[in-house]
């Protein structure tokens, strides 16, 4: 299955790209995504995630064709 | 309801105007708007800021600030609600948000003003981007409570 993962302010920065398309043969969770796109590097302790534009705790499952996001804390307003 | 994010310079008094003109049905029956303005400073954290870049999730903006409004109107009672932010490129002076509400009474107007500007600084996905005056450029880390420091 395949799976959007976008990255947001900071973070977007920090990994230097924007988006990630990834494939995957099982149900797999939010934090497992994040290990996937990014191997070499530990999801920072305030990063916030959602998927589907809902938040979401890191032990959410994905489903195909589902867009999951990764951003810092909102700073809006 | 409505909810607009938008690129270019906004005026909030024109835009309460406009939307208030449009909303025939609450034509004689609201007692009470509340206003917010939040407006860029050219300061923060001890330091001169002259620009502002605010980034969003587009979507997901929409969505979670359609939320908030919705379980303000399901806990208060409200006539309607109107809510601005800008996105893009700011300058000090620049207003970057408002929430206007409407109802019969001052206290319902008054709530939902607040939590409405509560839930948006903690849960829709904008975020700023400073350009100080020394031209050194930082993100803000995390919205403060609201109150100036004693």
């Amino acid at each position: 299955m395949s799976i959007k993962v976008r990255y947001f302010a900071s973070l977007k920065e920090s990994l230097g790209r924007s988006e990630d398309e990834l494939e995957f043969v099982e149900v797999i969770s939010v934090i497992e995504v994040w290990k996937q796109a990014n191997k070499e590097v530990e999801l920072p302790a305030n990063i916030l995630a959602a998927v589907n534009m809902e938040y979401v705790g890191l032990d959410y499952l994905v489903n195909q064709g589902d867009e999951v996001a990764f951003f810092p804390p909102v700073t809006g307003g | 309801m409505q909810v607009k994010i938008v690129e270019d310079p906004f005026d909030p008094w024109q835009e309460i105007q406009q939307f208030q003109l449009a909303a025939n049905e609450m034509s004689g029956k609201f007692g009470a708007t509340s206003i917010f303005v939040g407006t860029m400073r050219d300061f923060n954290e001890g330091d001169d800021v002259k620009g502002m870049t605010l980034e969003h999730y587009s979507g997901m903006t929409e969505m979670q600030l359609g939320k908030i409004i919705t379980e303000a109107m399901q806990k208060w009672r409200v006539m309607d609600v109107l809510v601005v932010h800008r996105v893009g490129d700011l300058f000090p002076n620049d207003p970057i948000v408002l929430v206007a509400v409407w109802s019969s009474h001052r206290g319902d107007a008054f709530d939902v003003s607040r939590y409405i500007m509560e839930a948006l600084k903690s849960k829709a996905p904008f975020w700023k981007k400073e350009i100080l005056q020394s031209e050194s450029v930082r993100w803000v880390g995390k919205n403060t409570d609201g109150y100036e420091k004693q």
